[in-house]
């Protein structure tokens, strides 16, 4: 990665508490902070309830930050703003829906659907630029014209994702947050829709955060990749160093969970599993939260927040194994270990 | 070994207000004691359907069986009473859902849930049931069992309400146990748990299972023969290494490209398959994959290839093998595990 890459979004200490109660807060996500390059894929991974797709709709201002800053282009997306400043914003920053079923209005035709965004912005002065914008577009997604006038049931969830990403298009925006786009597909669509996805960023120079599960579909497309857990970022780095070495035991183990589609493969792996399930975001445990289910976890992870720190150039982890404060105990416990 | 489950030629259609959809066309397979067939396919293939006529758990009408035999331990499955076949529900076959929240019933304890088998088909006590069932989550890994039996479903994480599930499936000692997507619904460091599991207690009770999933990678862990179906038929089967290091099928080849590899670069484009799947209720007359496939010829829009015998084991239906056909290799990227194959 090269210094002089220029940051299109910068994520600072940013959190969002959801109130459960009078005296509970679901921290849904708690003090991420990461950049995203221009014109890079920035892959979100984790479990269900780890916060990625908050994450996401944070970012956009879909939902208001508890405390944080999002600095888009240098201007701060969560600062006081008029209408009309967030509306500028929301050209820009797009979003594509995990569920293609229900994030097209019913009883609106694909095309409508497509132009809203231009009608809202002004982007169109005639109906006769209108339409040709939009069949520009439903070409650009792989689908014809003529599909412009049928509505969304018409079509199946692979077109329908092709629609959902033509309206986010249809703005010209320079970022677009796409939270699971492909979870809900078949395998044999999801390629053809990741394959459109990068051909689109190659031609028009977009920055995508790509939310997922997958994470085999998260290398595949992203340059970076971040890791979250229970609300906590656990790792960014590039997407080979990530996959080449792991740094946080979550991240490992959640690398060796994937199977891998070759029988000789899944044979003779050996792999970390995880025990128990991801503890309720309302209680957190103390320290680091991975700790109940880390294999590694120290005396200290339970008091102690690990520090979010460049571990080597571009690789940041947070987890007391990489804290050289604490590596005396894990040396001797590495030691115990092996006899 | 011995065939404990026979399928031959079945053929499923629905009555809808479209029309007649052909959902299974003319499936055949075979399973052995012990061992875990995978039926891989996108929605729509017809892997549900199948698995879901062998407990006879299609609603008829609209469903109704057109032709073909199921043979559970020698006997036909379509030919039994509705009474029959409590019997073997639940006692001989039983079946795990991919949704452990909506196919546990949220208004009765889980203890009472697996109980329910118990003393129907093994005249248990409900003492007797409720130590069993105790017993039965030990197996399956939730921990503190004896207070876990007396909670409800909500009170269960996804991971653990699908060890339930599976609990409450395996009370009664099935000889064959169909899982319908059990990890489709779970994150990945649960689903590596309970292919485990799964593993685990098939070494330990000797279950042969019916494994239906559209996940690979799960195939790859978890199977030791496959059936791919495709558009209401089974268009390749065969032993999981012919599968994946063997594969004939364009449609095989087609499932195995699309799958992001984990030690590639990211610069290699996915080898989409272009179009999407047959209506089943106007099926093609000829091969169901013919629209989509590259290597498509005229006879494959007419006529249905029969299927090739490659092995004892692997067969395929494609017209590619015939010996007037022109000889085509494989793609590249359906080439799992490169350098071994080759090198």
């Amino acid at each position: 990665m090269d210094n002089n890459k220029e940051k299109l979004l910068e994520i600072k200490n940013l959190k969002k508490h959801f109130k459960m109660d009078r005296n509970n807060y679901l921290k849904a996500v708690d003090d991420i902070s990461f950049d995203i390059y221009k014109g890079e894929t920035f892959g979100l991974v984790g479990e269900s309830g780890c916060g990625k797709s908050t994450a996401g709709r944070t970012i956009l201002r879909l939902y208001e930050a508890t405390e944080g800053a999002v600095n888009f282009q240098g201007e701060n997306v969560h600062a006081k703003k008029s209408k009309k400043e967030l509306k500028k914003f929301n050209r820009s920053m797009q979003m594509i829906f995990q569920d293609p079923y229900a994030s097209l209005n019913p009883r609106m035709t694909v095309k409508d659907i497509i132009a809203e965004g231009m009608d809202i912005h002004g982007l169109v002065k005639s109906k006769q630029q209108r339409t040709d914008r939009v069949n520009e577009l439903l070409e650009t997604v792989g689908l014809n014209a003529e599909h412009g006038n049928r509505y969304p049931h018409e079509f199946s969830g692979g077109q329908r994702q092709r629609i959902g990403i033509a309206r986010a298009l249809a703005v010209n925006p320079d970022f677009i947050v796409a939270d699971e786009p492909i979870s809900a597909l078949d395998v044999s669509i999801q390629a053809q829709v990741v394959n459109l996805l990068k051909k689109l960023q190659r031609e028009r120079g977009l920055t995508y955060l790509f939310i997922a599960h997958d994470l085999s579909m998260v290398k595949h497309i992203s340059d970076r990749v971040g890791v979250m857990y229970l609300g906590n970022m656990a790792e960014v780095a590039t997407s080979d160093d990530l996959y080449a070495e792991p740094l946080h035991p979550y991240t490992q183990a959640l690398l060796s969970a994937i199977p891998i589609s070759d029988p000789e493969v899944e044979r003779s792996r050996e792999r970390i599993i995880v025990e128990g399930d991801v503890p309720s975001p309302i209680n957190p445990p103390s320290g680091c939260r991975f700790r109940t289910r880390c294999p590694m976890a120290m005396e200290v992870c339970s008091k102690v927040t690990p520090e979010w720190q460049e571990y080597s150039k571009d690789h940041w982890v947070a987890c007391h194994l990489y804290n050289d404060k604490y590596n005396d105990e894990n040396k001797a416990r590495q030691n115990l270990t092996k006899v | 070994m011995d065939k404990i489950l026979k399928v031959n030629d079945l053929s499923v259609s629905f009555d809808t207000y479209g029309g007649e959809v052909k959902a299974v066309r003319g499936v055949t397979f075979e399973l052995d004691e012990k061992e875990t067939l995978a039926i891989v396919g996108e929605s729509g293939s017809g892997k549900s359907v199948t698995a879901q006529s062998i407990m006879r758990l299609i609603p008829t009408p609209p469903g109704k069986f057109a032709s073909g035999s199921i043979e559970f331990n020698g006997e036909s499955i379509l030919d039994k009473s509705e009474k029959q076949m409590e019997g073997i529900r639940g006692k001989d076959i039983s079946m795990i859902f991919q949704d452990p929240m909506t196919s546990l019933n949220p208004t009765m304890t889980v203890g009472k849930q697996i109980a329910e088998g118990l003393i129907k088909h093994q005249n248990m006590s409900k003492k007797e049931a409720h130590h069993r069932g105790i017993e039965l989550l030990k197996l399956v890994g939730i921990p503190n069992p004896e207070a876990r039996i007396k909670q409800y479903p909500h009170q269960f994480s996804g991971g653990m309400r699908q060890r339930a599930m599976i609990a409450i499936a395996l009370a009664c000692n099935p000889k064959i146990l169909i899982a319908d997507e059990p990890t489709t619904a779970l994150d990945v460091t649960i689903q590596a748990q309970i292919l485990d599991l799964m593993r685990d207690l098939q070494e330990q009770t000797g279950t042969a299972i019916v494994l239906i999933t559209h996940d690979l990678g799960v195939v790859a862990n978890a199977a030791h023969r496959v059936a791919v179906m495709y558009g209401g038929k089974v268009v390749e089967t065969g032993k999981v290494d012919e599968i994946f290091y063997n594969p004939k099928h364009p449609y095989t080849w087609g499932l195995l490209g699309s799958m992001p590899k984990l030690e590639g670069s990211g610069d290699e484009e996915l080898q989409a398959i272009p179009g999407s799947p047959p209506d089943l209720a106007d099926p093609p007359k000829g091969c169901p994959f013919a629209a989509r496939c590259p290597y498509a010829m005229k006879v494959c829009e007419e006529h249905m290839p029969e299927y090739t015998e490659l092995s004892d084991t692997q067969k395929t239906a494609c017209w590619l093998l015939d010996e007037r056909a022109p000889k085509v290799e494989p793609p590249e990227s359906a080439v799992v595990g490169g350098s071994k194959v080759n090198g």
